[in-house]
């Protein structure tokens, strides 16, 4: 047990400061127990979000020295003893309050994507078919907590503020997830390229790196979407055999009775 | 009064509180039946406790194991519960959740597969056979996320971080509205709706060492009581026997029960498998009795009997309080569970993805390769508002309440896997018959004076010159409950705990927070308080008054189930001058047809189904 010494975020969007906290830090403590002590001990109305104290929910999300994480699986001991810790809100939506950002357009961008669009046919009265291997880089999209990390550090969003030109990592794999899911038949490829702006992402992988969840955002779920975005609009030969033959349906799994 | 015309109020025919799997499930079939639906939540959209569940939704889908049909599920249902379950719900229950499990895969729910390409059912404690639909050990999750994917699309309005203080009635005694606080700003808010739907979850934040988060305040307990409902078998409060108990900073944190649905060994400090020792009569028929017997089982043979790692959760909680009161706990003082021993490293890591990453982070250790350490952690209500069992609606007129919330389906225990398909069945009906209500009804007017004295109520703690700190009152709260309301109960324990409690509630008449209303969680903490001493107070009384033990309510200075005990369920209401009632209720007979099944032996029951498909066929 030791004391150590932290600096906290406080305040508003427009008026905030830096406040030097120290307290006590027990074995086992990950940094959301710290704040959750200094919150009981001095600071009271000191806001930050969490839920699940176990890396489940993506509540606590916060920037902590300057690194986006999630604050309930940081571990005390990953850093010096003699070190100060900082903590401050995710630097890409607004400050409520403290630790306590608006994410709120994050929501809106749900919104705008497609939902599921199950193929009719493929309904048995055991449910729907589909193997596991088919399932399994839909499931990996699925794993996403939306603690926004990825939302934070993407530098379109981030440095270049353009909300409203690209949804973002997190929705990327949201459509990757219903795009490559086996049964689906929705098309979300003109809205891609026109609506979601999956030619803004240029594959710098932050967002793959600040994952909790360890979801291979770009290289799964992005670059593929990508791709598929470029087969349809960008590759001379795919135009020509559509003039000639017609737009390609998904092809769907066969129906093993 | 107050000048209520600065509040802003808002209109519904249907509001749901809480957004949870039962929250959200009620306000989907609501919107679907025509209802101009809300939903109020205290967290962010998908943040709600379902999103923790881990191990899966127990349906009789026999997607695994072909012999599974709803009559055997029920059977498991109600012997788990033992037999103090609502029989109705128990029987709807069974029945519906495979149709409500297969819809949840049609809004997108994507679960681990069979081989045959259908929905994957895995073991778990009680179910006779697989039975748990799943996907890895993030099953909540996927849940909550289909249903609020689902949701958005459906014309649903969700008023995100907003938490609900008291409820409104009109002059015929039907609830009308509810008042809400905006955490952001701390403006209230005035609902008005037709009905009201309950889907608050539990109240296991009264206890130091619980899986439940802080939203788990009890607080549709404390609406509902105060506003005329009753709350029924509060004494069952399940600790789950798994939870993590090393370093202390994570204590209570859920260890699911698939550890040992996938073959999961309990070890005390002797290395023996203790739970061989703890098997109960009901129970002995079904449940191995060598470890060459389990170990058939874990290999896959379909007629070999059950370990005895997977009894009930209140039998396997009270062996390792056991183990450790004899002095063979763990280094820690809880038990081993060892996977690493029983499944290969990459198995783990696929079908327990966030248990290896859970342990790996939090306390530093690899489940493939050494045994994790738990505890019994407080985790769930069998308890709470009592319900009509077909229309889930209280004795609130306009009032319905569904999930942890609602009392009844689970009996003395709650089978792992029942609670979440639990959520969809009673979700979907709840929804269903408050739209219908509310169908019937107009808007009404609220009692302006009520309301002024909610909203003062809320502010007092705010304006008050000094008081006490919420923080340490909940803190004392949790240590009373720990203490004198935990998992093994004495008269003398409980006498004293209630007055501890009474201590509390005088001082929490004079909580002060701090600072301003905008996003003040300690104004937050204290808001809750009043909740969680209603709920604590009913815990510890119905807990005096059970003089026997069963399931989840265990009294030392009663053993043993007492048979007269099973006529009558513990109802709670409020009385006058601020009193809390308690009685004996007697239960209805079930139905004759539910009880033969529920008490069929195992071997006939399984004839009778397999009788039942042949005649079907052919």
């Amino acid at each position: 047990m030791s004391k150590r010494k932290f600096r906290i975020y406080r305040g508003e969007q427009e008026h905030g400061e830096l406040v030097n906290y120290e307290t006590e830090v027990k074995e086992g403590m990950v940094v959301l127990d710290v704040i959750h002590k200094i919150q009981a001990e001095t600071a009271n109305d000191l806001a930050i979000r969490w839920n699940c104290k176990a890396g489940k929910c993506g509540s606590c999300s916060v920037e902590i020295n300057g690194k986006p994480k999630l604050s309930c699986m940081t571990r005390m001991n990953e850093y010096s003893e003699d070190e100060t810790i900082t903590v401050t809100p995710l630097k890409t939506f607004p400050v409520i309050k403290d630790l306590v950002t608006d994410v709120s357009w994050n929501y809106t961008q749900n919104e705008r994507i497609k939902p599921l669009k199950l193929a009719p046919a493929a309904k048995t009265e055991k449910g729907y078919v589909m193997y596991q291997k088919d399932v399994d880089r839909v499931q990996e999209f699925r794993k996403c907590i939306e603690c926004y990390l990825c939302q934070n550090v993407c530098h379109i969003l981030r440095d270049h503020d353009k909300k409203d030109e690209f949804i973002g990592p997190r929705f990327m794999i949201r459509v990757a997830g219903l795009e490559m899911h086996p049964l689906d038949i929705e098309d979300r490829i003109p809205e891609l390229k026109e609506d979601y702006g999956s030619g803004m992402c240029n594959i710098t992988r932050c967002c793959t790196t600040v994952c909790p969840e360890h979801i291979n955002i770009t290289d799964n779920g992005i670059i593929p979407l990508k791709e598929r975005v470029v087969d349809r609009y960008y590759d001379p030969l795919t135009i020509l055999w559509r003039k000639f033959f017609g737009r390609k349906k998904k092809k769907l799994p066969p129906i093993k009775k | 009064m107050l000048d209520l015309s600065e509040i802003k109020i808002i209109e519904h025919d249907v509001l749901v509180v809480g957004a949870g799997g039962a929250g959200l499930s009620a306000a989907i079939e609501a919107s679907a039946q025509g209802a101009s639906t809300g939903i109020v939540m205290k967290s962010l959209l998908g943040k709600a406790h379902t999103v923790m569940a881990e191990g899966g939704m127990a349906a009789a889908l026999a997607n695994v194991d072909e012999r599974d049909h709803w009559k055997i599920h029920f059977r498991d249902t109600m012997r788990g519960g033992k037999f103090l379950n609502d029989w109705r719900m128990a029987e709807l229950h069974a029945k519906m959740a495979p149709d409500r499990v297969r819809l949840l895969e049609e809004w997108g729910a994507v679960f681990d597969r069979t081989k045959n390409g259908l929905i994957n059912q895995r073991n778990f404690g009680g179910h006779r056979y697989p039975r748990l639909a799943h996907v890895g050990d993030r099953t909540g999750l996927e849940m909550i996320r289909t249903l609020q994917d689902h949701g958005i699309h459906q014309g649903i309005q969700a008023y995100m971080e907003c938490t609900a203080l008291d409820l409104l009635k009109n002059e015929d005694g039907s609830v009308c509205g509810i008042v809400c606080m905006w955490r952001e700003t701390g403006a209230f808010t005035i609902f008005k709706a037709k009905s009201i739907i309950f889907a608050t979850g539990g109240g296991g934040k009264a206890w130091e060492v619980t899986s439940n988060s802080w939203e788990y305040t009890g607080d549709g307990y404390a609406l509902a009581y105060e506003a005329g409902a009753e709350l029924m078998d509060m004494e069952f409060n399940q600790f789950h026997p798994t939870g993590m108990i090393w370093p202390l900073s994570v204590k209570g944190i859920l260890v699911t029960e698939s550890v040992r649905g996938e073959g999961g060994l309990l070890l005390n400090s002797k290395g023996e498998r203790f739970m061989f020792n703890y098997i109960p009569d009901r129970f002995k028929s079904e449940t191995a009795e060598t470890e060459e017997e389990a170990a058939k089982w874990l290999a896959g043979d379909p007629n070999a009997k059950r370990p005895p790692e997977l009894l009930t959760r209140d039998v396997v909680a009270r062996a390792i309080n056991e183990e450790v009161k004899a002095g063979r706990g763990s280094k820690h003082g809880g038990a081993y569970l060892n996977i690493a021993t029983q499944r290969s490293a990459e198995d783990i890591k696929k079908k327990l993805p966030s248990m290896y990453h859970q342990f790996k982070v939090l306390a530093e250790l690899d489940i493939t390769k050494e045994p994790m350490e738990v505890g019994p952690t407080c985790h769930y209500f069998m308890g709470g508002i009592k319900v009509d069992s077909n229309t889930t609606m209280t004795a609130v007129p306009g009032l319905f309440a569904c999930g942890e919330c609602a009392a009844g389906l689970h009996g003395a225990n709650r089978l792992g896997g029942n609670s979440l398909s639990d959520l969809l069945v009673f979700g979907y009906l709840s929804g269903k018959n408050a739209a219908e209500y509310a169908k019937k009804t107009g808007h009404s007017d609220f009692d302006k004076e009520h309301a002024s004295k909610i909203i003062r109520s809320a502010t007092s703690i705010l304006n008050r010159e000094k008081g006490e700190n919420p923080y340490l009152l909940h803190e004392q709260l949790e240590g009373t409950m720990q203490k004198y309301v935990g998992i093994i109960r004495t008269k003398d324990d409980l006498e004293a705990g209630i007055q501890e409690l009474d201590k509390l509630k005088e001082a929490s008449k004079n909580v002060k927070a701090k600072g301003a209303s905008q996003f003040n969680p300690g104004w937050h903490e204290a808001l809750a308080l009043r909740n969680l001493l209603i709920v604590s107070e009913a815990v510890a009384k119905a807990a005096l008054i059970r003089e026997e033990s069963r399931g989840a309510h265990t009294r030392a200075d009663f053993p043993g189930e007492q048979a007269d005990w099973l006529k009558y369920n513990i109802v709670i209401s409020k009385g006058d001058n601020e009193k809390m009632l308690l009685s004996k209720l007697e239960r209805s007979h079930p139905d004759s047809e539910l009880e033969r099944i529920a008490k069929s032996t195992i071997e006939d029951l399984e004839q009778e189904v397999q009788q039942e498909r042949t005649n079907m066929n052919s």
